[in-house]
């Protein structure tokens, strides 16, 4: 157990350091500097800039630099803004975390329940219902979701105010949009392992003592069937942390996603690399947790 | 009867069987019996399951109908996708933001001369230009980018999954260890970082080649593809080639002297292809899905070149006026992912249920 978890935990690593190894080179791979503008600063101004920042030493030793500030939270200042990113990214991801997070839960929650029902019920009218609506939902791209929520809810039937940094903050329509996907995904994952489950001979065997129907589902068939939608959790936070940037944008929420999105159409570099590298860290550190659950509730599964 | 047909008499717990209860088969009987059935192939049995299937058969005719339209419709329908809509050679700058199948001022005056003009059957932008052709268009341009970019995601994780599985050893180690890696990376992250690189480094490369019009953003797209998503391509052929390997088969070849390259090509990749060829499938909505969230978030195709995603992305702009543009390639794209997704689900069931999760 223990050599797993260090050898996940040393892939982790490694894959972080490449994150932040290809994000530096090929953010310094494209062409053009900062004192390339029309208005060139001073000789004397520049040298002092360039010893400020490191810009007159070889990239190698600007990249360990790059890392040994990353170490200490500092990612740098926005081209556009002027304002230091750490600043930006601690407060925009305040907001994501929570309309992500409550994404999460609710699709978890809700996807596990529906999947149940519809393996308990199975080809009963709930069930195609549900199975209809999945197989739906997997089918339509967030921004599309996003954008059909809005137009409805909020602009044709009034129902929610459009979202606003300082009025009305509703996030029922943005939780909505990220968390159709997983739950749809998680029901479908959730149906069939259940079904797979109450066709082993030990739940025969527990129905055949006479245990509780009650106690049959959720101590003997849950349980097991829980174990494939925890290896979904990682994708499940990378899905979610991805749809945010679309989601964000279309209900113009301030969030770490609509930050990212601005940063690429401005092409302020410093903002994309430190975006990058903070939701890649976020994702890495999601799968690895759900493989350490996924080897912690299943002793069965090697790895090797 | 015989001395031998005679059974002792049954015990009352006996498990022996009455011979006196069966009775003989008839003529007929036995000719049902003897009929073989009709020769089959593994191919042709899946298609039978397949096309049993309506949801497949039906997802099957939506993107018939679907490729049908967008390869004819631009030869019938009289209007280009970056053409501002003209009457008798004029500009109609009245034909902005129609509704579908209007006709403009200028239109409306030239039918009342007796002219003959093509509805606008999703109506036009806000540059005067007709929607019909630029969703289809889009639709093109989404299709293909599906294609293509599964077709690099096989060759690739066919030729490494192939070695790695057949050559084994530490060769394999080594090759499966780079793909872990590669596969722990957030994907969609490293293409949203890779278009952006990209972008200012391809576009001296390719100023005034054919590759220009395409733009850098799909080229990165493809090279994103190349590089990121075959991992899982890879691993899946790997899997199969060990398991196939060790087929008396294969022995049988090894000892007739025949070349890896030709037990691989003849003999182990023959007996895989089903699971290839769905996972194939399963690969394009995914290409897909990931082109339009590009082109929504601006890192899709080059500007006057619509996609599905960035049509989806302009008509963010007047939504409240004119939602029909975004209905139209939002349908679309929920229709082409709806039916590859469908298709793909009766493929593995009619070909290798064991793969069904």
């Amino acid at each position: 157990m223990w050599k797993y978890i260090l050898k996940r935990l040393g892939l982790a690593v490694v894959t972080v350091f490449i994150i932040i190894t290809l994000t530096f080179f090929s953010m310094n791979a494209i062409p053009g500097g900062p004192f390339e503008k029309e208005k060139a600063p001073d000789p004397a101004v520049r040298a002092v800039l360039e010893e400020r920042f490191h810009l007159n030493k070889p990239v190698g030793v600007q990249f360990l630099y790059y890392i040994a500030d990353l170490f200490q939270g500092d990612f740098g200042i926005s081209l556009k803004t002027g304002r230091d990113i750490m600043q930006t990214l601690t407060e925009s991801f305040a907001v994501s975390a929570r309309l992500g997070g409550v994404a999460a839960l609710s699709a978890l929650v809700v996807g596990l329940v529906l999947g149940s029902i519809a393996a308990l019920r199975r080809n009963g009218v709930f069930d195609r219902v549900i199975i209809f609506f999945t197989t739906l939902f997997v089918s339509v791209p967030s921004f599309v979701l996003a954008t059909i929520l809005l137009l409805t809810f909020c602009l044709k039937l009034n129902w929610f105010q459009v979202w606003s940094a300082t009025g009305q903050q509703n996030y029922f329509l943005p939780i909505l949009a990220l968390a159709l996907y997983p739950m749809s995904y998680i029901t479908r994952l959730t149906k069939s392992s259940m079904l797979d489950v109450l066709g082993q001979d030990y739940i025969r065997t527990a129905r055949s003592k006479g245990v509780a129907e009650s106690k049959v589902i959720y101590k003997h068939a849950l349980r097991n069937a829980l174990i494939p939608v925890i290896t979904y959790m990682g994708p499940m936070v990378a899905y979610i942390l991805t749809g945010s940037l679309v989601v964000e944008t279309v209900f113009t929420i301030g969030g770490l996603g609509s930050k990212f999105v601005t940063g690429i159409t401005n092409r302020d570099y410093p903002m994309i690399m430190a975006t990058t590298i903070f939701l890649a860290v976020l994702m890495v550190i999601a799968t690895l947790i759900s493989d350490l659950i996924y080897k912690l509730v299943d002793p069965k599964i090697s790895f090797d | 009867m015989n001395e031998i047909d005679q059974i002792p008499k049954k015990h009352l717990l006996s498990l022996q069987l009455d011979v006196s209860k069966f009775e003989p088969a008839s003529a007929e009987e036995k000719e049902q019996h003897s009929q073989m059935r009709e020769p089959s192939t593994f191919f042709k049995d899946g298609m039978k399951k397949l096309f049993k299937n309506p949801l497949a058969v039906g997802s099957l005719i939506v993107l018939l109908l679907m490729v049908i339209t967008i390869v004819f419709a631009p030869m019938i329908v009289p209007y280009g996708y970056e053409e501002m809509i003209t009457v008798g050679g004029v500009r109609d700058k009245t034909a902005k933001n129609m509704p579908p199948m209007q006709f403009s001022e200028l239109e409306q005056q030239a039918i009342a001369n007796g002219e003959e003009i093509f509805p606008h059957i999703f109506g036009t932008d806000a540059l005067c230009r007709d929607y019909f052709i630029r969703v289809v268009y889009g639709a093109r341009v989404s299709l293909s980018v599906g294609l293509f970019a599964s077709l690099i995601v096989l060759m690739i994780g066919l030729v490494y999954g192939s070695v790695s599985g057949y050559v084994g050893g530490r060769t394999d180690l080594v090759m499966m260890r780079i793909v872990d890696i590669i596969y722990s990376l957030p994907d969609l992250l490293m293409v949203i970082l890779l278009s952006v690189v990209l972008d200012p480094l391809l576009k001296d490369a390719i100023a005034h080649t054919s590759l220009e019009k395409i733009g850098t953003n799909m080229i990165s797209l493809f090279i994103v593809f190349g590089l990121l998503y075959w991992v899982s391509m890879a691993r899946l052929v790997r899997g199969q080639i060990l398991s196939i390997k060790k087929n008396e088969y294969v022995l049988a070849a090894r000892a007739l002297g025949a070349k890896p390259v030709r037990i691989v090509k003849k003999h182990v990749l023959p007996n895989c292809i089903s699971v290839i060829f769905i996972s194939t499938a399963l690969q394009i909505p995914n290409a897909i899905f990931t082109e339009s969230f590009l082109s929504f978030i601006g890192l899709g195709v080059q500007a006057p070149m619509p996609s599905l995603g960035s049509l989806a992305n302009a008509a963010r702009q007047g939504l409240e006026s004119y939602p029909y543009k975004l209905v139209f390639p939002a349908v679309a794209i929920c229709l082409i992912v709806l039916a590859f997704n469908l298709l793909g689900d009766g493929l593995r069931d009619a070909f290798d249920p064991k793969l069904r999760k």
